[in-house]
């Protein structure tokens, strides 16, 4: 059960964002634009920088909404698994490998991006607005994964429930969903 | 010298926020929000949650700033900021706000230790759901905050003296540029 009363009753993050709409505005267009808006770094490896932060949290709602919205674009739940378990073994182009290396450091420690990792994913092509991203997407999970699991929101059992989320976040973004459907 | 190639006239997370205006704008209007907005939680009391969580990540230029603005907002008491946040002394402030203080330092080290009794101690001492949330926010979002600004390497002025006036800036106008 969560500690505070989501007077929504929605589960995971959506009833947190829906229960303080001042605080959730920008948290929802810091997200859209760095998730969704025009990047070098395609969506699908921006949701695999949120689901290897998520995974490393364990946060149990997150990680199962980014990666079941990851395989979306990568492929399949299998390689979203083996990717954020071993981002230097992936298929991937170097490059996302080492941002991914990255955000698992910005994860673990908030002073853990060394030098040397950014010389790394420089070496192998990546620019300063994707290494800023890649920190910044990494930062923001830390966050919400805190959000989520410091107040206790429920996460659902079923996997319907996060297929559904995912159909909705790889289609309509992070924009709320009221307003997506108020546009139709 | 920071990972991404920043203003180095501009200390701190300001000189991220004008490198990506983008992202910049909605990160500077949730500070505002949570620091400024409505809470049950007094403007000072926010900030010193806001520094405390920045010391526990050893986030220098997080930690200085925002005692410097909850320095700002306790005034004639500023005292009270350096207790909590540098000496570990929590008995200078309120019973509720001690109890929200190690829910927001659980939250900092990972949210899934927060256990019902803490929430429960933090109600006996008064604290309604808009100070447990605010808490937990706060605390999450300086983890969000702190990571952003050492995991590109912000600059960090190390005069405490530079703070003073930024401080006072952060505590009187806030962080959306005073619209």
């Amino acid at each position: 059960m969560p500690h505070i009363d989501i007077p929504s009753g929605l589960p995971g993050i959506t009833g947190l964002l829906e229960s303080r709409l001042d605080t959730s505005e920008p948290i929802r267009e810091l997200t859209q634009f760095i998730l969704r808006g025009p990047s070098s770094l395609t969506e699908g490896e921006r949701e695999l920088i949120a689901s290897i932060v998520c995974d490393g949290n364990e946060c149990q709602f997150c990680t199962r909404a980014h990666t079941t919205t990851a395989a979306r674009y990568v492929g399949s739940m299998d390689l979203v698994r083996s990717i954020i378990d071993n981002p230097l073994a992936s298929p991937l182009h170097p490059r996302i490998s080492r941002l991914l290396v990255i955000a698992a450091a910005v994860r673990a420690s908030p002073r853990g991006v060394s030098q040397e990792l950014i010389d790394d994913a420089r070496r192998v092509g990546a620019t300063d607005v994707e290494i800023h991203d890649t920190v910044l997407i990494a930062a923001l999970f830390c966050m919400y994964n805190r959000y989520v699991d410091g107040l206790a929101s429920v996460c659902p059992d079923d996997d319907t429930y996060f297929e559904t989320l995912a159909d909705r976040l790889s289609t309509q973004g992070y924009v709320r969903k009221g307003l997506v459907n108020a546009t139709h | 010298m920071a990972f991404v190639p920043v203003d180095a006239s501009i200390p701190g997370i300001r000189s991220l926020f004008e490198f990506r205006p983008e992202t910049g704008a909605p990160l500077r209007r949730l500070a505002h929000a949570l620091l400024h907005g409505e809470s049950p939680l007094t403007k000072g009391e926010r900030e010193l949650i806001a520094a405390f969580i920045s010391h526990g990540n050893q986030c220098t230029f997080c930690t200085m700033s925002h005692a410097a603005a909850a320095r700002h907002h306790y005034g004639s008491e500023a005292d009270v900021v350096d207790a909590v946040v540098y000496r570990g002394d929590h008995s200078v402030v309120s019973s509720k706000l001690q109890a929200l203080l190690v829910i927001a330092e659980k939250v900092r080290r990972g949210g899934r230790i927060v256990t019902d009794e803490d929430v429960a101690a933090a109600r006996a001492e008064g604290a309604v759901d808009r100070d447990i949330h605010d808490a937990v926010l706060i605390s999450a979002a300086f983890c969000m905050f702190n990571r952003y600004v050492d995991g590109l390497q912000a600059l960090t002025p190390r005069d405490p003296d530079a703070y003073i006036e930024m401080g006072k800036r952060m505590a009187e106008v806030g962080y959306d540029g005073g619209r």
